[in-house]
């Protein structure tokens, strides 16, 4: 039973979208059944999820849970599943939010629920099989038909430019991936088959990896997404609906984190190394010019995406300073911080798009400027929505702390002007959070509107108290999920310290 | 003689159709439909029986039955008939259901049961005339339709043109190898190296023509939008998917049974076509609001990816080829079977006849959605699948800089089937009336949608089998 949990989880949610795609939107049906199933699915999927995480051994860097078949004979396909330290987190990540997503969306969403739901749970599947695909075939599949949910979902449920947006985010994201696609059958060329282990023992030449490294930065930069090519996510958030921001924010740009870490490094070192000083003042522009950017937001869901891409930027700056050492097995500590980053990012920002979605259910404006005072009539939101922003401005105790110091420390100990840059996140992020929280939430109540909101019903306490739980616990406590992914990422720092040039010792 | 007992049996059925048929009044056309109905499956079932497990030559060797043939041909029976069931209904709801609709699509069956196992340049020729005469006349069935009598004059015209220039270019070739058989062609050039010159390729330029013509390739794409508008829906189905396969036929018979010698010199040409028609359909497919023109353009861009497969000049190029051919037509068939479906209050053919589709009839906006990523190249639909098999080949024999414009072309192409979905899922209905299909038509194109997914989902088999017939 051990050796089906990933293929469980990935097809548990699928098939449970599937049958509430057939069962359709009918009135005459009691009208939670559908809610029902999608949250017993999700919340299924959550405790296969757990039970991974008991039966995961983090002391071993290498792949668990495997699973092998031959999928596509004459092309070498295989459907081949694993798991290790860097995987498992974004799994259980995913597998967390999704239920929340569920929950929040509950009377939310009258417009033909049951496709709505079914949508996110085939998503989470589709997730979960990104975060465990070791086959680039079966990678690159789970990662484009992604993009079919989240592109319904965006354009049925969205807002006033949702066709814009939703077919912005759709070709960006496509274009960027296909020649990753090219990429894989170059490969594939070299080694017989779509092993992604295989693609990372094969030696390559410094120019093909170049080559590689550009083809994967495209398909991963778009979907972190990084400066320059992050114009899309802005748009895609203010009109996506609340669940559709909330996923994409907390996992979707997750996985271009992932892919570099768990493909552009290990296929191309060397091109890694060649271009990580690119990477990381790219990354620098990502955290200190969209700070400024997001400063200027005065549409509450712009604002965090601007801010999401500003967090991002601390993934990719922690990836790339590795090669700023002498040693790069000493790029441990800014890995991890990455890492931990994307968690974090993941429960914040997930955390701070339902509040955004909480008052939009009430008043209909993503606007600062119609809210003021919202304290005054909503108390206890108020006190959560302090409490993410403070976790989003990187406040200790705070799950949003612990990776921005990581990654901190990591680059002050290769180059202190590296560290100077990432440091600025820490004001301009308390700038631009506090200073919404300021306009929201403080003053005096501005208009009539703002007087009639009524606080928290039970449901959207919960959802926001678990997330609350978690980005504190994270905060204090966050040992269990750095031992989670230590061995795997140092077995990863010795990989990719041996270059893969042919005739070239390390 | 047995291998040949499909074709002949077929004849005889058109001949026994086309007399029962003048007995039959309008009431009654439905037995028409069941007699021709009737003759597919009979004749699927003696391909099936008579297809030998190697090569075998037949009538002095003007006449070749292998797995291969057995494929293509079981395929385009399939596709004829499927075109029939979804035509069904519109035809009569038309006032056009006549036995000639059903005639001329047997007789384009014939040719292209004959080009698909001609071995001899004459029979391919014979074969080709056939299909093509009744397609002419077919786009100009609705004789009340000035468009369709239009595109069908185009249509004839080009065509005539077309098949001029491949008679003489088979002249060409017949008099430089002294052979008109694809075997003796080729082992004449086996034998004699020196006829690898300026003289056939001469000849070869404009058989390639010819076959670019048959394909709808550019720069002889012009007749293909045209057509693909102007004929009626169900006419457009079968345009659209069984001559294809035939076409493939024709261009591995002639290309690489018996010029696969002299692979240099076609290499480059069948490559720059194929490039051609990529960007060109894609991007012009893009301007159109007519989706059966849209649809065209697709086509276009759709006969890039396969003529790329054989530009390689590798078996597993043209296992590409066809396996792409194969799963293309079926997307195809699937598309048209909705715009025919759609078709209640005269023909759907614009973009705005789908808007809101997801409410009006939401299966049938499931199975369009299907077609069109899988168009679109997006896994797990088997569109991606036929492209990654045809992308591997091209990367396989060295042109990786190719394969990027290959996936680059199909990311603009995205943009246009999205739009599809576009129209029907996000767009409201104009009006709310649902659509109602007929169960027989329902049947079918449901099993033709969720045959789009399933090879997505297990398309080893199909792979496999392409792989086969070719070696």
């Amino acid at each position: 039973m051990n050796s089906s949990i990933l293929s469980l989880m990935i097809w548990l949610p699928i098939f449970a979208g599937i049958t509430l795609l057939l069962m359709g939107d009918n009135d005459k049906r009691p009208k939670n059944t559908i809610r029902y199933i999608s949250f017993g699915a999700s919340l299924a999927t959550f405790f296969l999820g757990i039970w991974l995480y008991l039966e995961f051994d983090n002391t071993t860097a290498s792949m668990q849970f495997i699973e092998k078949t031959v999928w596509i004979e004459s092309l070498g396909i295989q459907y081949y599943l694993g798991v290790d330290g860097i995987s498992v987190p974004l799994i259980l990540l995913t597998v967390f939010i999704t239920p929340l997503i569920v929950m929040s969306s509950w009377d939310v969403i009258t417009l033909r629920p049951a496709q709505y739901f079914a949508a996110f749970l085939i998503l989470e599947g589709l997730m979960i099989g990104v975060f465990s695909a070791l086959d680039a075939i079966l990678f690159y599949v789970f990662w484009e038909a992604m993009l079919v949910p989240m592109f319904l979902i965006i354009g049925i449920w969205g807002g006033q430019r949702r066709i814009y947006a939703t077919l912005k985010f759709f070709l960006y994201t496509f274009l960027g991936s296909v020649l990753m696609l090219v990429s894989f059958i170059y490969l594939y060329g070299q080694t017989a088959d779509f092993d992604l282990q295989h693609f990372m023992a094969t030696p390559l030449s410094l120019f093909e990896q170049q080559l590689i490294f550009i083809a994967f930065l495209l398909a991963f930069a778009v979907k972190v997404p990084m400066w320059p090519v992050h114009t899309w996510l802005p748009d895609a958030h203010v009109e996506a609906p609340t669940g559709g921001s909330v996923i994409l924010a907390a996992i979707m740009l997750k996985m271009g984190g992932y892919g570099f870490i768990r493909l552009s490094m290990p296929i191309a070192p060397d091109a890694s190394e060649y271009f990580a000083f690119m990477m990381i003042v790219l990354s620098l522009i990502a955290v200190t010019y969209i700070g400024f950017v997001a400063l200027m937001q005065i549409d509450m869901k712009k604002l965090i995406a601007y801010s999401s891409i500003a967090h991002m930027g601390f993934v990719t700056l922690g990836f790339f300073i590795v090669w700023s050492y002498g040693e790069t097995t000493q790029g441990a500590l800014g890995v991890t911080g990455a890492m931990v980053q994307m968690i974090s990012h993941g429960l914040i920002s997930g955390a701070m798009f339902l509040c955004v979605g909480v008052l939009y259910d009430r008043m209909h404006s993503r606007e600062i400027l119609a809210y003021g005072g919202v304290a005054n009539t909503m108390p206890v939101f108020a006190a959560f929505m302090v409490l993410f922003s403070m976790a989003n401005a990187g406040l200790p105790g705070t799950s949003g702390f612990v990776g921005e110091f990581m990654v901190i420390l990591a680059s002050f100990k290769a180059n202190f002007w590296f560290a100077f840059l990432a440091a600025t996140t820490l004001i301009l992020g308390a700038a631009y959070t506090l200073w919404m929280v300021k306009r929201v939430l403080y003053g005096e109540v501005a208009n009539d509107n703002v007087a009639k909101l009524t606080d928290l019903n039970s449901r959207e306490f919960y959802v926001l108290s678990v997330l609350a739980v978690s980005v504190l616990l994270v905060g204090v406590w966050p040992a269990p999920l750095i031992d989670l992914m230590t061995a795997t990422i140092d077995q990863l720092m010795l990989q990719i310290s041996e270059t893969k040039i042919i005739g070239i010792e390390a | 003689m047995l291998s040949a007992s499909a074709e002949i049996f077929l004849v005889i059925m058109i001949c026994i159709v086309l007399v029962v048929d003048l007995f039959v009044n309008d009431k009654d056309r439905k037995v028409t439909f069941w007699l021709s109905f009737g003759t597919l499956i009979a004749t699927a079932a003696l391909v099936m029986n008579n297809t030998p497990e190697a090569r075998e030559f037949i009538f002095d060797g003007s006449y070749v039955n292998d797995p291969l043939a057995g494929l293509l041909k079981i395929a385009s029976i399939s596709m004829v008939g499927v075109g029939f069931i979804y035509s069904r209904h519109y035809l009569i709801k038309n006032n056009l259901m006549k036995g000639e609709f059903f005639l001329l699509s047997l007789f384009g069956l014939l040719g292209i049961l004959i080009m698909i196992s001609a071995n001899s340049l004459l029979i391919m020729y014979l074969g080709l005339e056939t299909l093509s005469l009744s397609l002419y006349a077919l786009v100009a069935f609705d004789r009340n339709s000035s468009i369709a009598a239009e595109s069908a004059m185009k249509y004839f015209i080009l065509g005539a043109i077309a098949s001029g220039s491949l008679l003489y270019g088979i002249s060409w070739i017949y008099g430089m190898t002294g052979s008109l058989e694809f075997n003796e062609i080729a082992l004449a050039i086996a034998e004699n190296p020196s006829l690898n010159s300026l003289p056939l390729w001469f000849g070869m330029a404009f058989v390639v023509v010819g076959i670019a013509f048959k394909f709808g390739a550019v720069p002889f794409h012009m007749w293909l939008p045209d057509v693909y508008q102007g004929a009626k829906t169900p006419v457009t189905l079968f345009i659209a998917t069984a001559p294809k396969l035939a076409a493939f036929a024709l261009i591995y018979r002639v290309l690489v049974d018996g010029l696969g010698g002299v692979h240099d010199a076609w290499q480059g040409t069948i490559l720059i076509i194929s490039l051609l028609s990529l960007v060109l359909g894609n991007v012009v497919a893009i301007a159109q609001t007519n989706i059966k023109r849209m649809l065209g353009y697709s086509a276009i861009g759709h006969v890039g990816f396969i003529f790329a497969g054989i530009f390689t000049g590798t078996q597993i190029g043209y296992a590409a080829a066809l396996f792409y051919s194969l799963t293309y037509v079926i997307m195809a068939a699937g598309a048209f079977g909705v715009l025919i479906a759609l078709s209640d209050e005269g023909d759907a053919d614009q973009l705005d006849d789908l808007k809101g589709l997801s409410q009006r009839n939401p299966w049938l906006a499931v199975i369009m959605l299907f077609v069109m990523l899988g168009m679109a190249g997006i896994p797990p639909w088997v569109g991606f699948f036929a492209k990654l098999d045809v992308i591997n080949a091209v990367i396989d024999s060295g042109f990786t800089g190719f394969a990027v414009l290959m996936v680059l072309s199909s990311v603009i192409g995205a943009f246009y089937y999205l739009r599809v979905i576009w129209y029907m899922y996000f767009e409201q209905a104009p009006k709310s009336k649902a659509i109602i299909i007929n169960k027989d038509l329902g049947a079918v194109i449901s099993i033709n949608g969720i045959l789009i997914l399933a090879l997505g989902l297990f398309p080893g088999a199909l792979m496999q089998l392409c792989i086969n017939v070719i070696n």
